[in-house]
């Protein structure tokens, strides 16, 4: 049994949960909220910490050390496992997502990425999909009308959203003729007439657009925050769920599900870890040549690439804050109507425009 | 197939939104029964807010009922102020002096002003638009910071005297009041950006919770919420009082009656009063603060240490107040949210026989139902604060 590779894909999950709790946790939930206090004028956290910077610990332990209240008649095992469900899903799309190329390290490949599936953009579908049985138990376990509702919001929102989302990556799966992620990053590193990187906005613009939208959709966010829509639904799915670790499960969830979303987003149509015209082995040699030792070299490299991507997700995480505090949320027919009118039929024409030229060039 | 699907037995679902729900801003209870997330029927009961303020006014002397007042709609207090005095008054046959009617207008404008921003910035926030709820919530720090300045309360000021007021501005108020007025158009534009021209923010609001003319009318509108039904009534205007004639304004009347009517009118309501403080400002006469009259006004403390007539004045005054005439008087002013009149019956007493209060948004809550039903629930939350129900003056 290889003992070091075993002892590599736990380093990396445990990397992984660290980015998850913190990255997208702790940090987004703190930037989220210094950054709408921003937008608005206000001050946000300052009390706890410099600058507020360990505001999110304290709600942290507040939330342990609440009671754990739970509705009189709700159904107690959906109740308690629905949570878990959200924030499982959550964590466990991050599996897939690649943050840098492979590297060698003492004659080992090694890339900050836990499984380098072969289906891995379909894998982040599927268990984006499952995330919808957490907000719809949960809105069902606790016995309230408000979450029963929010529920079922949820059920028809992330359904709808899904099936635009997926047709949209068809394009971007038709030009970089692969379903692995590493692949597609790949794919997207030559440059079209000497300047322009191939990257997946340059090629399939409007399955961005759809995709962006969608993935606003996924992730539950203002204008599509329709199973929370805290003024209708009191907080939607998780009215119940008032206080305690429970709710902090899918307090975090979201912002897990946000740097999925940015991370998937990058991936497709930003060149992933790729600075645009620069491939890994030239940064490599380009290291080695300033006298760093392979080892070193190597490192360097995987620092500067994992630099590189989380930038990109910071923006796109940014975006997420951004638009959240700027913009009103729909009302739910009318998100069913952009959901199946308007993004369906683009996503579809998105498909076949690709094929039409993929066939005349 | 179809036949078995038409059989099945189809419930509606009854949903309690109140009276303590995100959306009620105060003490309303909605029961509405939904189809999928139609509103099949919406029924209201309200009264959560009650605090028997008519019937208080029955055992208190005139002067002691202001304070009662602050508390009806308590997000523009100075108005119910201005409005309850003014009724007083009229029952008294008193004229207040020009400074003191300035300044009442001033109050009245800086509340409504108040008012209409709470009523935005809700409205927004209950859409989603949190943003635009702080950046008016802001403002409204600001102009809370000139009451408290004034009256030494930012919420419950109770400013007025019958026969004037209880204060002269204190020093530094015009000045802060001129530099508030340069800085709030920016914060009205900044949300008129966000808001005004936005896509779903139209699709929200536009036909939602719409009413005609004739029905508003009907129903006993007043208002922004009437003006937006495109009827051209405000009392500043139609019947004028603390002297709203002599400045230069104009109302603004929407077209459909729906909530982005209501939203534009509010707006462009905030910017002509912006205007008539300063015009009011410009024109502050100098004088007295209160009216000439010893029976009913308390004297300086300079007359009630030094002279006989300003004790006995004082002392009767304190003990058991003035004792206006026998009658009825009906005055109504025009407060944020519509007419707000005051129906005072004295039967020659120091305390008044009745006390009727007609809040404007008790009328107007009675076309909620009708307002929302067939619509969505999210439509339901936008209506209802488009229409600015403030439970304290609802249920008084």
């Amino acid at each position: 049994m290889d003992w070091i590779g075993l002892g590599i894909i736990v380093a990396k999950i445990v990397f992984f949960l660290l980015v998850g709790f913190t990255a997208a946790g702790y940090v987004m939930n703190l930037a989220e909220r210094k950054i709408s206090a921003f937008m608005q004028d206000r001050l946000g956290p300052n009390r706890v910490g410099f600058w507020g910077l360990l505001q999110p610990v304290a709600d942290i332990i507040k939330l342990f050390f609440k009671e754990d209240v739970v509705t009189d008649r709700a159904s107690k095992v959906i109740y308690f496992v629905a949570p878990m469900i959200i924030a499982f899903t959550a964590l466990s799309a991050l599996a897939v997502i690649p943050l840098t190329d492979v590297l060698t390290f003492f004659g080992r490949g090694m890339a900050i990425q836990i499984a380098n599936l072969n289906v891995g953009i379909l894998f982040i579908f599927a268990i984006a999909s499952l995330g919808t049985y957490g907000a719809v138990l949960s809105g069902w376990a606790g016995n309230s009308k408000y979450s029963f509702l929010g529920g079922l919001r949820s059920s028809a929102q992330m359904i709808s959203y899904e099936v635009s989302m997926g047709l949209s990556i068809i394009g971007i799966l038709m030009i970089f003729e692969s379903l692995r992620l590493n692949d597609i990053i790949l794919g997207q590193s030559p440059l079209l007439w000497g300047f322009l990187p191939k990257w997946g906005i340059v090629v399939q613009p409007l399955a961005f657009i759809i995709f962006l939208t969608a993935a606003f959709a996924e992730t539950n966010r203002v204008p599509f925050d329709l199973q929370e829509a805290d003024a209708e639904l009191v907080a939607g799915f998780h009215t119940e769920f008032s206080n305690s670790m429970k709710f902090g499960m899918f307090f975090m969830a979201e912002y897990i599900n946000m740097f999925t979303s940015s991370a998937v987003i990058v991936i497709l149509f930003f060149g992933g870890w790729q600075i645009p015209g620069i491939s890994t082995a030239e940064i490599v040699s380009f290291f080695i040549s300033l006298g760093a030792s392979e080892f070193f070299a190597s490192l360097f490299t995987i620092l500067l690439q994992l630099g590189v991507t989380f930038a990109k997700i910071a923006f796109f995480m940014f975006l997420f804050v951004w638009v959240r505090w700027t913009i009103p949320r729909f009302r739910y027919d009318q998100l069913m109507n952009l959901g199946w009118k308007g993004l369906l039929p683009l996503a579809i024409l998105n498909i076949l425009a690709t094929g039409l030229v993929m066939v005349i060039i | 197939m179809e036949g078995e699907l038409s059989q099945l037995e189809t419930k509606t679902l009854n949903l309690n939104l109140g009276p303590s729900h995100p959306a009620t801003h105060g003490t309303l209870r909605i029961i509405v029964d939904l189809d999928g997330e139609t509103i099949v029927k919406a029924d209201l009961e309200i009264g959560y807010l009650h605090r028997g303020i008519e019937k208080l006014g029955e055992n208190r002397t005139y002067h002691q009922f202001i304070p009662l007042t602050d508390r009806l709609n308590y997000v523009s207090c100075l108005m119910n102020n201005v409005g309850y005095s003014l009724a007083v008054e009229k029952l008294l046959g008193l004229e207040v002096p020009p400074r003191a009617q300035f300044i009442r207008v001033i109050l009245c404008e800086l509340s409504r002003i108040a008012d209409h921003l709470v009523c935005i910035g809700t409205n927004a926030l209950d859409m989603g638009g949190l943003t635009n709820f702080w950046y008016f919530f802001k403002e409204r720090e600001y102009i809370y910071d000139l009451f408290e300045m004034l009256t030494g309360a930012r919420m419950t000021g109770s400013y007025t005297r019958i026969g004037g007021l209880w204060e002269d501005l204190p020093s530094g108020f015009f000045k802060t009041t001129q530099e508030f007025l340069k800085k709030f158009p920016r914060t009205v534009k900044d949300v008129d950006v966000l808001l005004t021209r936005n896509k779903i923010f139209i699709n929200r609001t536009k036909g939602v919770g719409a009413i005609s003319a004739e029905e508003a009318i009907d129903y006993g509108f007043s208002g922004p919420c009437l003006r937006a039904a495109g009827v051209e009534w405000d009392l500043r205007k139609t019947n004028p009082y603390l002297g709203y004639e002599n400045f230069d304004f104009e109302i603004p009347v929407g077209n459909n009656g729906d909530t982005y009517d209501r939203y534009l009118v509010r707006m462009e309501e905030m910017r002509q009063s912006a205007r008539i403080i300063e015009q009011a400002l410009g024109n502050l006469p100098e004088g007295k603060i209160n009216a000439d009259e010893p029976k009913v006004v308390l004297p300086e403390k300079e007359k009630v240490y030094n002279t006989p007539e300003g004790l006995i004045h004082h002392f009767k005054l304190i003990t058991e107040g003035f004792k206006p005439p026998k009658g009825e008087v009906y005055s109504a002013t025009e407060a944020a949210n519509g007419e707000l009149g005051f129906y005072i019956i004295s039967d020659g007493e120091a305390s008044p026989y009745r006390i009727k209060i007609r809040p404007p948004c008790f009328a107007i809550f009675q076309a909620y139902s009708r307002l929302v039903e067939g619509s969505m629930i999210a439509d339901a939350i936008a209506v209802l604060g488009s229409l600015n129900i403030v439970a304290g003056e609802l249920d008084r």
